[in-house]
């Protein structure tokens, strides 16, 4: 059991600057999701940390070791990959014990331990096959099997869920979470998948262009997002923008565009007060719009055209048109509508971001 | 496959299938025809009254009685064999590491290295055994079978690194990361993972390099003179034309049983050999 410090890394390719300056503090048994789009940086940054890749600048530490220059088999971390990447021409016995016999286990001890691992993920019947006759999802547990049975300080996961379909996929991620609580290693898990990130991690990183966006819990990236790619990137459906001007209305800030008059809520009003006369952008997430009834104060709502109605049995996900933005909207199922249909929607005001419309911060 | 009606299947796939194999199996089949043909059969006009240029009806024994009583037949396999093995352990040996070396380590001009070992295998061999017979010479090789157990890397040490070298690169990377991450250092690497992993490559690597040399005619000639020191294909065609008398019976005796090495070599690895040359890795 580790922790690892990642301080002001950099990652430079020929003529690419992959990772630009990353620090995190990853504590011991935490488990930490890296999400972002492909090309981020997320992947390298773990690479980095397994050592598979070099470090242009800035340092690493695994516990208190800068392991900067040493190689990956002298980190003491395992890494679990998208392809699995088991060794064909072994049994699934043997690609558990590879490690343990490069590092000169006795036969009985190793035997104990991929017994052990086996157990643990409901693979004890396919120890003597070829991973070849495995089916993905089994695959996938002989990869997570060969990392823990050398207990290393680390876990490393890069995008080990992506290549299992759609079920196997939530299955697999719950096991991934209870291994975690059972073994309570130190793990850093890179994905692309906004769902992993927030089910698994006790926190996430949400990177984009090889620069840190944010770092937080779950529900805090969820709730306060940083910037308005973390609030686009997190949640799904994905939050909905509006371009709006803020105007003081004797005494009251409205946030008006061509379709919407909206009225800031007292609790952002100190905040939003600068950006009076300016424009902004609105953000509220799909699940805080609803259809507005007779008792919703008209400045909570606007007016929407219904584009296309998605019924998903335990709501219904509208995609609608207000004014020139596209806005999507999350309602009870019980809701009936027809495409082109006018409806009108009421705003949760606790659910109401703004950003900034050029640095794209929160305000 | 062809679709519809079993005319079709007929006329585009069996047909053609069938012409195909004729004209590739009728030299063998010719081979063996006149290798069991007695001499006064095979001197004789085509258009006498009942001829049978496609069958004999006294099949004979002789050519290969003489093969292996008047000539050094038995010698020139075992010559052949033993420079054939010899050379293509010493190129597989090296083309399986520059193969690997070229394809996963990244050092300053691999690309270009990789070009040029190509080009060298591009240089014909007609030309090549001229400065070859110079630098055997000086070195005392000739009419020794070191003389082509060294000459012969000269084009299958390129060959083999080049088939190695898009074999490694079918096989992901993350397979040795990972091994390394497991504790195995580069080498130990290479050796447990990738290399077994590799096994159909580096066979029908070895086999193609096994036929071309027990099938090199150019170097064999000009290196080799004494008879005892002949390799097959050599020994065939200069012991058994002399001037211009063509001994057809026992020249294709030495043919046919010359090619049957070959042939048990290819038939016990043919399913390697395919994947090795499709060269599919599925983790």
């Amino acid at each position: 059991m580790a922790n690892v410090s990642i301080q002001q890394v950099h990652k430079r390719y020929d003529d690419f600057h992959a990772v630009k300056g990353v620090s995190l503090e990853i504590k011991d048994k935490e488990f930490l999701v890296l999400v972002g789009p492909s090309g981020c940086g997320k992947t390298t940054t773990l690479r980095m940390v397994a050592g598979l890749e070099s470090i242009t600048e800035g340092k690493i530490l695994i516990g208190n070791t800068v392991v900067n220059d040493l190689p990956p088999m002298d980190r003491d971390i395992a890494m679990v990959f998208q392809n699995y990447a088991l060794y064909p021409h072994m049994t699934v016995f043997d690609n558990m014990a590879f490690g343990l016999k490069m590092r000169k286990f006795d036969k009985t001890e190793i035997k104990k331990r991929v017994d052990n691992a086996a157990d643990i993920l409901g693979i004890k019947d396919h120890l003597t096959r070829k991973p070849r006759q495995l089916s993905g999802g089994q695959r996938q547990r002989v990869a997570l099997g060969r990392a823990i049975v050398r207990n290393p300080q680390v876990f490393l996961f890069d995008e080990p869920l992506s290549n299992l379909d759609a079920k196997l996929r939530v299955q697999m991620r719950v096991e991934i979470k209870k291994l975690h609580q059972r073994l309570a290693t130190t793990s850093i898990y890179v994905t692309h998948d906004q769902i992993e990130a927030m089910t698994l991690g006790d926190r996430v990183v949400v990177m984009k262009d090889g620069l840190i966006q944010q770092v937080g819990e779950p529900l805090e990236l969820y709730n306060n997002p940083a910037n308005r790619y973390v609030a686009g990137f997190i949640g799904s459906p994905a939050m909905n923008f509006a371009a709006v001007t803020i105007k003081d209305a004797g005494g009251a800030l409205m946030a008006e565009n061509e379709a919407m008059r909206i009225r800031v809520p007292d609790a952002l009003k100190a905040r939003l007060a600068p950006h009076a006369g300016k424009p902004a952008t609105l953000g509220i997430r799909p699940e805080d719009l609803r259809m507005a009834n007779g008792q919703d104060p008209a400045d909570l709502t606007f007016e929407a055209i219904v584009e296309v109605a998605e019924q998903l049995g335990s709501e219904v996900i509208l995609d609608l048109t207000a004014g020139t933005s596209s806005m999507v909207a999350s309602v009870e199922p019980t809701v009936r509508v027809r495409p082109q249909e006018k409806v009108r929607l009421a705003i949760s005001p606790a659910g109401l971001r703004f950003f900034d419309a050029t640095t794209e911060l929160a305000i | 496959m062809i679709e519809g009606a079993i005319w079709r299947k007929w006329v585009f796939f069996y047909l053609p299938l069938a012409l195909f194999l004729i004209f590739l199996l009728f030299p063998f089949y010719w081979m063996v025809i006149t290798t069991f043909r007695p001499d006064n059969e095979l001197y004789i006009a085509w258009r006498r009254p009942n001829y049978a240029p496609f069958w004999t009806w006294n099949p004979t024994l002789d050519h290969i009685k003489y093969l292996f009583r008047e000539t050094a037949f038995l010698t020139w396999l075992y010559n052949t064999m033993f420079i054939a093995l010899c050379s293509t352990l010493i190129s597989l040996f090296c083309g399986v590491l520059a193969g690997y070396a070229l394809s996963r380590l990244s050092f300053p001009f691999a690309g270009g290295l990789g070009t040029m070992i190509f080009i060298t295998y591009l240089v014909p061999q007609t030309l090549l055994f001229i400065p070859l017979s110079d630098i055997i010479r000086n070195y005392k090789l000739g009419d020794t079978p070191w003389s082509l157990i060294l000459t012969y890397p000269t084009f299958l040490i390129p060959f083999c690194t080049w088939l190695m070298m898009g074999y490694f690169k079918a096989i992901p990377k993350e397979l040795e990361e990972c091994a390394r991450i497991d504790g195995a250092s580069r080498w130990k690497a290479m050796v447990y993972i990738i290399i077994p992993v590799a096994v159909p490559g580096i066979l029908s690597a070895g086999i193609f390099a096994f036929t071309l040399s027990w099938n090199e005619f150019i170097y064999a000639l000009v290196f080799l003179s004494s008879p005892q020191q002949k390799t097959v294909p050599v020994g065939v065609v200069s012991e058994l034309i002399r001037g211009d008398v063509f001994f057809w019976g026992a020249l294709m005796a030495g043919a046919l049983l010359g090619s049957i090495p070959v042939a048990i070599a290819y038939s016990f690895f043919v399913e390697h050999y395919v994947s090795g040359l499709t060269g599919s890795v599925k983790g």
